[in-house]
């Protein structure tokens, strides 16, 4: 940045300032209330009156009122974005690579494809879908959530993925078969560790995407069995009728944010991905 | 290290396009062979299907002794250097130049490794950039980073596709003698693509010259230049290109545009029966009467010229005379040119003069040449009529002694600083 004159730092600076604190302050403002007591949520303040750790015990300490709502719809949660995101990555990666890497009829179709499915409004068949789970059995269980989960990853698995293997430079691997390798190892040796960083943007995308939703997960479960936590939270309830949940939902807001950002914080390196730089002249 | 040879070598590729037709040729071990031709006339395509890269159609390849038509690119034993280097952008530059060693599994221990690259990174001056990746160098480092990786482990030949195409004039200078030396003191079998004159014409022991995927003429760089066998090599090698006119027999004289030449015995034999012919001169014929020598003048043939445009360029003066060609020619002229990439050039006469003609654009100036250095085609067959076989084979044979001396030098230096490396541990255990 050195070709700026000192006006348009300060600008930038402000900008970046401006921009920090209107997308942060959602996020401090459920960390704080997360800390209020009950009687501290009308307080009026932004910073709690006094500290508390009350509403995370109610979700997670053994015997809290929302802990046996809330521990299991993590579980779900965990567990059905994991395995959404692995099938999703593993199928992309292997489609992308053919529509890098091959000529065949119909390339363009199934990118086409996949991009219609991801523009699809998902309310417009969750519908459907309910009664279709329902008569096969699919509901309220995790596959019947992976499922449309799915037509969420793929398709921008595949764009991304598919645009990243573009940029591969394909040489690398018959430079290593010149240099000796078989072509397998042609293919791990030069092209996963290229390959790897576009991978994984990808699996964390696909994560957050099935991690977030909100409209299959209220609509295709009825219980714990596979309830995710985003809609979980709208079953919270307070202790009791002229109780608000809201410190325990800015708590259970929190617990899955924050291992979100950890995640992205450690990875960041890896995921701005300027590794392809410099295998070919440039 | 090894000869190569290729033997009526064709490759159709699966589109149904021939980009290689028979291609025919012996790479001697140790020999430095150039591939040029224009752009899309089978260069890459044919180094290729050497390295095993790209399927053979027909014909065989060997290495050595062995046919290697079926043999993937690691059993082949060849080191390539690609066109844009191709380097490994997660690895260090140590850890490029190593990695064909580190493929070679057991045969060689770390300690082998580390000597070997040590050992190269010093020939191509990059120890101080060994733990940098090669994002971060320049295009001249990461050229020799390339020739690292293909000299580390002792292949039996070095394949390189227009290894300097990318490089800024100044540093392709540098690069070209750095190849010339490294080839001469390893004296390993080389084929090297390009279509850069200076590299075609300096750096390599023999020179092949492609077209449309038809080898034209397989030859040492002055034999190309002297005896081309036909329009197409007589075109492409030198730079400014040969001119090239019609000329028309009339009796016992040639009439060529601005000039009548006679014919004297040389010239009467290539002719034969023929009316008309192509004449090829080379602008270096040409002399500018002015500053030419008298005793020098002897036997050439003088004419005036309307100079339409000169370039001085320090050391020569080029000058260009416009010239009306002949219908008979023109359509087999026009052919050429597109064969050379040539974007429909004018009939002119391009002259290089001495740098201190004073000859200026619109100048009428009188010039002369010597009939000894015309080159005579056929002007349907494009066949040069004034080959002489007997010189073409003198001048392989000179190339040959030359090259046979280059290697003995090389040879015997690298004797003795294997001696004085000796010397030097004996006095430091001492
Ligand atoms: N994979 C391919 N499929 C079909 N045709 C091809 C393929 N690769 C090359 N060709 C054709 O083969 C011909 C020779 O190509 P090649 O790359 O060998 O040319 P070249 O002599 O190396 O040219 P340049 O100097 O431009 O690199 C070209 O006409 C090209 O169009
Ligand atoms: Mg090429």
């Amino acid at each position: 940045m050195g070709g700026m004159s000192t006006k348009q730092r300060i600008g930038w600076v402000v900008i970046t300032v401006v921009v920090l604190l209107w997308s942060l302050f959602p996020v401090v403002s459920i960390l704080m209330t997360s800390f209020k007591t009950q009687a501290g949520l009308f307080s009026g303040k932004f910073l709690p009156p006094e500290w508390t750790w009350e509403n995370y015990a109610t979700i997670l300490a053994p015997g809290g009122s929302a802990q046996d709502l809330f521990l299991p719809s993590l579980r779900n949660s965990i567990g059905i974005s994991l395995i959404s995101t692995v099938v999703a990555v593993v199928l992309a990666t292997f489609c992308a690579y053919a529509i890098a890497r091959l000529d065949f009829r119909g390339k363009k179709l199934i990118l086409t494809t996949a991009l219609a499915v991801s523009v699809f409004p998902v309310v417009s068949i969750v519908t459907p879908l309910f009664n279709l789970w329902r008569s096969i059995g699919l509901y309220d269980t995790w596959p019947g959530l992976i499922i449309p989960y799915l037509s969420l990853t793929l398709p921008i698995s595949i764009w991304t993925l598919a645009a990243f293997f573009r940029q591969i430079p394909w040489e690398l691997e018959q430079a290593a078969q010149v240099d000796g390798a078989t072509p397998f190892q042609a293919f791990r040796k030069a092209v996963v560790p290229l390959a790897a960083p576009g991978v994984f943007t990808t699996a964390i995308i696909a994560f957050f995407i099935a991690w977030n939703d909100f409209v299959y997960g209220i609509s295709l479960t009825s219980t714990s069995a596979a309830r995710p936590v985003p809609a979980a939270l709208s079953f919270f309830t307070g202790a009791s009728q002229f109780e608000e949940p809201t410190g325990a939902i800015s708590a259970a807001a929190i617990v899955v944010t924050v291992p979100i950002v950890i995640v992205v914080l450690i990875f960041q390196r890896r995921i701005v991905s300027g590794l392809t730089q410099g295998a070919v002249k440039g | 290290m090894a000869s190569i040879s290729l033997d009526h070598v064709v490759k159709t590729y699966p589109d149904g396009f021939t980009a290689v037709k028979g291609v025919s040729l012996d790479i001697a071990d140790g020999e430095f062979v150039i591939l040029v031709g224009p752009s899309g006339c089978g260069k890459s395509t044919l180094l290729r299907m050497i390295v095993g890269l790209e399927d053979i159609t027909d014909g065989e390849l060997r290495i050595g002794e062995k046919v290697v038509n079926d043999l993937a690119p690691r059993d082949r034993d060849l080191a390539m250097v690609f066109q844009n280097y191709a380097l490994y952008p997660h690895l260090t530059v140590y850890e490029n130049i190593a990695f064909p060693l580190r493929l070679a599994r057991g045969q060689f221990s770390d300690s082998e490794v580390d000597e070997r690259v040590r050992r190269a990174s010093a020939l191509l001056e990059l120890d101080e950039h060994l733990e940098r990746k090669p994002a971060n160098l320049s295009g001249g480092q990461r050229q020799r980073v390339a020739m690292g990786r293909a000299i580390v482990r002792q292949a039996k030949a070095f394949l390189f596709d227009e290894p300097l195409s990318n490089l800024d004039a100044k540093l392709r200078g540098q690069m070209r003698t750095e190849i010339a030396r490294l080839q001469r003191n390893l004296a390993t079998t080389t084929v090297y693509v390009t279509h850069d004159q200076t590299e075609a014409m300096t750096l390599g022991d023999r020179v092949a010259v492609l077209r449309r995927g038809e080898l034209q003429q397989v030859a040492s760089p002055r034999g190309l230049y002297d005896q081309p066998v036909n329009l197409f090599v007589a075109g492409f090698i030198g730079s400014p290109p040969m001119n090239f006119l019609p000329g028309i027999v009339e009796g016992d004289r040639i009439r060529l545009p601005l000039v009548d030449v006679p014919l004297d015995d040389r010239l009467r034999t290539a002719v034969g029966e023929r009316e008309i012919v192509i004449v090829g001169i080379r602008p270096d014929a040409y002399e500018d009467v002015d500053t030419l020598e008298p005793h020098k003048a002897e036997g050439g043939v003088r004419f005036e010229a309307d100079v339409d445009v000169t370039e001085w360029l320090g050391e020569v003066l080029y000058a260009y005379v416009p010239f009306e060609t002949h219908d008979a020619v023109r359509e087999k002229l026009a052919e050429l040119d597109r064969d050379l990439d040539g974007e429909g050039m004018r009939t002119q006469l391009v002259v290089t003069l001495d740098s201190m003609s004073t000859v200026r654009a619109g100048d009428a100036a009188e010039l002369w040449f010597h009939p000894d250095s015309m080159h005579i085609f056929d002007a349907e067959t494009g066949d040069s009529l004034t080959r002489d076989e007997d010189r073409a084979a003198e001048l392989e044979e000179e190339a040959k002694e030359q090259r046979r001396r280059a290697l003995e030098r090389a040879k015997r230096r690298a004797e003795r600083e294997a001696q004085a490396a000796a010397d030097g541990e004996e006095r430091a255990s001492a």
